[in-house]
């Protein structure tokens, strides 16, 4: 994983990117020329108002929907399939309730390649390696655990394991925490943050909280209504390691007035 | 099990079967029906005694039928309905046939199968398998077809084929909508084969029960009812049983551990 020299180098390249669902006359147009950098190890956040497109951004760089026009490359290659250096969680933890949250952390070990191919003769080494990952966000005892025992954080924090699990080069949340009360969601910001502080993953996080957006994301991008359109990138210039203490300054409040006023809508 | 429980669930169907009884003998008594219209409890039951041997015989015959004709459902539904809830297009294709099939009353499917394998017990395993194949196959098709489209976008982006998709999450997750479905097959099953039996068999609870009525030995009728009914509760208990076994997980907190 990418760090110090090779930070500025890009990982995701998106050039006048355009996206639409179903085809000819009936089509619709889901983004519209697109163009934007990630780099390795960026967090970026996307914002916008509901519909405009932020999930399909994130099909489409896991290469789950084909763009209609423009180029799209995630690590120099163009992307024709799903890229499978890519972990994904969503607003629903979307856990398997017959599995524990340990083998539910497992599954993709079970499906990506070379990892399953070994899975019967590593599954020790793998479950070890599951368990430290369930203790470095907090749920260290609770691997046995099914997803109806644990509370809607825990079965969120279990989902950003499963994600990262197969190492990503890019993890995807889209509004991971939209469904949680405030005080469980800004804990989980405070464990996405030390997260991607200690593996260096690049993050894309799609979300409509531009607190939460400012709060983890080295860059915002707003998005504009369906055809979404990119309408500003932000850098947040605010010193990592960011404390939660932060989002109540000056600078951190006037970044978003300052996207706020660019989603729009009825005050 | 604690007491209360076990009031729950033991005590208090005892209570009310017993009860039913009870009004059932009172009504016979008081107005005196007549032995060939409704008999009574304790007619049957003498009944069910002394015509013990040729009942346990022919019951033997209902169960095993029932049981082959629900196997052979249960195994064909499943493919069937992992068939179905493979592609749409397998479903869209599919589906019409199935439903205009299952609209046919099996009663009128007897006769063709008494033409082809003649009387005996193939016919009755053929109408129970015919009868309950329905609702295993619609229940796995709807178990497969419900996976979130997420948790589908997690796999694919993972590089799962439709393959691993079916095996990690469709097949598991429809798991308990076929068990489901199995109390429902058991049931119909069961109906498939006395149907059979009764439209044309030499052997069985409904071929005893049509000889029983031709000569006009009503006790033997219900006591023939009363074993099928038990037989069909206990075929139930048993599904029931297996359902909670397989797939705990689906009851929350469940009875699984």
């Amino acid at each position: 994983m990418a760090v110090g020299s090779t930070a500025l180098s890009a990982l995701v390249k998106l050039d006048r990117v355009s996206m639409a669902y179903g085809r000819g006359a009936t089509a619709v147009r889901a983004i519209e020329e697109v163009s934007l950098e990630i780099a390795h190890g960026e967090f970026i956040a996307v914002v916008g108002p509901s519909g405009c497109g932020k999930s399909s951004l994130m099909k489409l760089i896991s290469g789950l929907h084909p763009p209609l026009a423009g180029a799209l490359t995630v690590e120099g290659r163009p992307v024709r399939g799903p890229v499978k250096s890519v972990g994904m969680a969503f607003q629903n933890s979307n856990l398997l309730p017959w599995r524990s949250a340990l083998d539910n952390v497992l599954l993709p070990l079970e499906i990506v390649r070379p990892y399953r191919d070994e899975f019967r003769s590593n599954r020790k080494q793998y479950a070890q390696k599951a368990e430290e990952l369930l203790g470095s966000v907090g749920l260290a005892g609770f691997a046995k655990k099914f997803p109806w025992e644990l509370s809607g954080g825990m079965q969120q924090r279990a989902s950003i394991c499963r994600a990262l699990i197969h190492e990503p080069e890019i993890l995807m949340l889209d509004e991971p925490f939209g469904a949680l009360d405030a005080f469980t969601r800004e804990e989980l910001w405070c464990t996405l943050r030390d997260l991607q502080a200690a593996r260096k993953v690049t993050v894309m996080l799609v979300t409509h909280d531009l607190r939460e957006a400012v709060f983890l994301a080295d860059t915002v991008y707003v998005m504009s209504n369906r055809p979404g359109r990119i309408v500003k990138r932000c850098a947040v210039d605010i010193a990592r390691p960011r404390d939660l203490d932060v989002t109540y300054t000056q600078p951190f409040q006037d970044i978003v007035h300052e996207l706020r006023a660019l989603i729009g809508g009825r005050h | 099990m604690d007491r209360r429980e076990f009031a729950l669930t033991v005590i208090s169907p005892a209570a009310f079967t017993a009860v039913l009884f009870l009004l059932w003998e009172l009504v016979c008594k008081v107005f005196a029906v007549p032995l060939t219209i409704l008999p009574a409890p304790s007619d049957v039951f003498a009944a069910l005694w002394q015509y013990r041997a040729p009942i346990v015989d022919n019951a033997w015959v209902t169960l095993w039928t029932t049981v082959a004709g629900f196997l052979i459902a249960t195994v064909f539904g499943l493919a069937l309905g992992i068939a179905i809830g493979w592609h749409r297009a397998i479903y869209a294709g599919i589906y019409p046939v199935l439903v205009g099939f299952n609209s046919i009353p099996k009663v009128a499917v007897v006769p063709v199968l008494i033409l082809w394998f003649g009387i005996g017990e193939v016919p009755a395993v053929l109408t129970a398998f015919l009868i309950s194949f329905f609702p295993i196959a619609v229940n796995v098709a709807t178990g497969l077809a419900t996976t979130e489209p997420e948790l589908e976008d997690v796999l694919r982006a993972l590089g799962a084929s439709k393959l691993d998709i079916m095996k990690k999450v469709g097949i598991p997750r429809s798991l308990p909508y076929f068990f489901g479905s199995l109390k429902v097959a058991i049931t119909l099953a069961f109906v498939g084969a006395v149907v059979s039996e009764t439209v044309g068999a030499n052997k069985g609870l409904g071929k005893l029960m049509l000889d029983a009525q031709a000569s006009f030995q009503v006790p033997i009728v219900f006591a023939g009812l009363l074993v099928l009914a038990v037989l069909g509760i206990l075929l139930y208990a048993a599904t029931a049983i297996i359902e909670t076994r397989f797939t705990g997980w689906a009851f929350r907190g469940g009875a699984n551990r």
